[in-house]
């Protein structure tokens, strides 16, 4: 725990609150699956995003954690909700599945488990540390964040292409479900 | 809550000397990393709050009264000043209803939900550069973050009253507040990009920052750029008004056609809870206001009326440091008014027994406070004079909250409610171009000037 004695921090009870909210993010996870009410299943949902940005918290990533909040609890979910609930809930509840698609699903929940492993035994040398990673990361956090993304003065940042064509994608996308769902445009 | 702000305090302060550096004021506790006196912190804000809800219950109904010519609560003490305590005992004593067909759960919890996101904002809220819980550096994020989370507790009671107004309420609301939000979030970052404006090249996002950097660049944010700032700071007077569902924005509630809207099923304590989540949630609202554009705990020219207001004595912080004991005794002078008006009539006589002690009190706090001020200014010692700079501080943020307050009265007795579609097109229409466009502007501007 060196770099963040160095700040003075001194984290309390770091396990209890690593189990706590690892165990949430998890159960919340289970819930949104078995669950048969789509509105349970939000709700669940909501708990594990929350959890998840408890966990970034932990990981000195307070800006993500922010943004993990405002956007995903506090906006997409709520929308979630909002779509739920204009739906006929008691008929999808009382409809039995018809479709067989577990063969399906199984193999992508394997292949990710695959995954996850193979990250786990491979471990810190997939992911080099970057230089942009001072011993001011936690104060800085926000900083940080904005040059990787955007560059500094004269110098574009790493993932700026990257970035870029992640928010054209996401034009794209807009521009799309407005033509979709607009008769006349 | 403590432990876990703690790991968000921007910076630590020296370890050996934290207790007696939140004692005397110096730091936060969430910087000292003292979990106790937050824990103090944080009890002393929710009895602040709840105090200031049930005054702003009592200020509400004289005041909407007064603007329709009525009296308003007359009754329950001298000018129904026990009211609030008298419907806060019949709500606790009503009976608990929960409708057959409710899902139990969800209805349970979803005011609980609203309450907690309305309260845990107040960790971040500055009311002095030292007088908050924590002061985390990604501070304005946590406070809109957390405060969009109260909107869940409403579309919860909607759909867990499993009855039609509450539904189309808590529709409604989700509609409404998804809208505003993102006004609301162009605004703040116009705001947010004014701190950068410095020699660093470098902005806050943490709100005692925020204030500071006003006070480094001698400009409130509202008067920065004129009129970029204020036409920022206007939008988002807008959609806080509709995030926290208030008129003239409250179809979540509209009485005319939803009764009661999401909280229609909800009664005796459970209701309350909604409103005093209701009412904390506008004051944590303004005091985002407050902080970003009305530079926060700064009372008026903190750069500019300095030093000696007369050759040596007294100072001007000295002059300043006098506005909370003589609005106390102010206050309590309108009270004395009020007992000396009273009827002369034996029946009276309680009430204006009650009214006058009332006004003891009050005028009491005002000697108490003006003593401090005095005392301090007199003695010169250096934990008296940051206590009374303290108290000052939190005076100054209190008493702009307090003016944000009393506009929400003023706009619900104004304003008729909006129609659901012109709600829409003034969210998506008119306060989202113009709130980019701001953006844009002060980007534009900011970038010519530095």
């Amino acid at each position: 725990m060196s770099p963040f004695a160095a700040q003075g921090m001194t984290p309390v009870a770091t396990p209890f609150f690593f189990y706590m909210l690892s165990g949430l993010a998890i159960i919340g996870g289970l819930l949104v699956i078995t669950r048969r009410n789509a509105v349970y299943s939000a709700l669940a949902l909501i708990v594990t995003l929350l959890a998840v940005s408890g966990l970034y918290l932990m990981l000195y990533a307070p800006f993500v954690a922010g943004v993990q909040i405002i956007v995903y609890a506090g906006g997409i979910m709520v929308l979630f909700l909002f779509v739920i609930m204009l739906v006929n809930l008691e008929r999808t509840v009382k409809e039995r599945q018809f479709n067989r698609m577990w063969p399906v699903g199984l193999l992508a929940a394997c292949a990710l488990l695959a995954l996850f492993l193979s990250v786990y035994e491979k471990g810190k040398g997939l992911f080099e540390r970057s230089a942009y990673l001072n011993e001011n990361f936690n104060t800085q956090n926000t900083q940080t964040i904005g040059v990787m993304l955007y560059g500094e003065a004269h110098r574009i940042g790493p993932y700026t292409f990257a970035f870029e064509i992640a928010s054209l994608l996401l034009l794209v996308a807009i521009l799309g479900a407005v033509i979709m769902a607009k008769k006349r445009i | 809550m403590s432990a876990l702000t703690s790991y968000l305090g921007s910076t630590a302060g020296a370890p050996g000397t934290a207790g007696f550096a939140v004692l005397g004021w110096a730091v936060t506790p969430g910087e000292a990393n003292n979990q106790l006196w937050a824990l103090i912190y944080v009890l002393i804000i929710f009895a602040g709050v709840s105090v200031a809800v049930i005054a702003m219950n009592w200020i509400e109904r004289k005041a909407l009264a007064h603007f329709q010519v009525r009296l308003g609560p007359m009754r329950v003490g001298p000018h129904g000043l026990l009211q609030p305590i008298a419907d806060a005992v019949k709500l606790l004593i009503k009976e608990d209803i929960i409708p057959a067909e409710a899902d139990k759960f969800v209805f349970w919890i979803a005011p609980v939900i609203g309450l907690l996101a309305a309260f845990t904002v107040y960790t971040v809220v500055p009311f002095g550069p030292s007088q908050a819980v924590s002061d985390m550096n990604i501070g304005i994020l946590f406070m809109l973050g957390v405060s969009s989370l109260g909107v869940l507790g409403i579309v919860m009671a909607g759909w867990a009253s499993n009855s039609h107004y509450p539904l189309i309420g808590a529709l409604r609301s989700s509609a409404q507040m998804v809208s505003y939000e993102v006004a609301m979030g162009l605004a703040v970052i116009s705001a947010i990009l004014m701190t950068s404006l410095n020699t660093d090249g470098t902005g806050y996002l943490s709100m005692i920052e925020i204030v500071q950097e006003q006070q480094r660049q001698g400009v409130w944010f509202i008067f920065k750029f004129f009129p970029l700032g204020l036409i920022a700071f206007v939008i988002f007077a807008v959609a806080m008004v509709a995030e926290t569902n208030r008129a003239p924005f409250d179809l979540p509630e509209a009485e005319s056609e939803l009764t009661a809207g999401f909280h229609t099923e909800y009664s005796g304590l459970r209701w309350s809870l909604f409103m005093l989540a209701e009412y904390a949630a506008m004051i944590a609202v303004s005091s985002i206001a407050v902080t970003l554009w009305l530079g926060g705990w700064l009372r008026p020219f903190p750069n500019w009326l300095i030093g000696p207001v007369w050759p040596h004595e007294p100072v001007w912080d000295f002059i300043f440091a006098l506005f909370p004991g003589l609005t106390f005794l102010g206050l309590g002078a309108i009270a004395v008014r009020g007992t000396v008006r009273m009827p002369k009539h034996p029946y009276f006589r309680i009430q204006t027994i009650g009214l006058g002690a009332f006004a003891a009190v009050l005028a009491g706090i005002g000697v108490l406070l003006l003593g401090i001020a005095i005392g301090a200014n007199a003695s010169g010692n250096a934990n008296w004079l940051r206590a009374s700079e303290g108290l000052s501080n939190v005076y100054w943020f209190v008493l702009k909250v307090a003016i944000f307050m009393y506009l929400y009265i003023w706009y619900r007795a104004t304003w008729p409610r909006y129609r659901f579609d012109q709600l829409m097109k003034v969210g998506w229409k008119v306060l989202l171009p113009i709130s980019l466009g701001v953006l844009i502007v002060t980007a534009m501007v900011g970038v010519i000037v530095s």
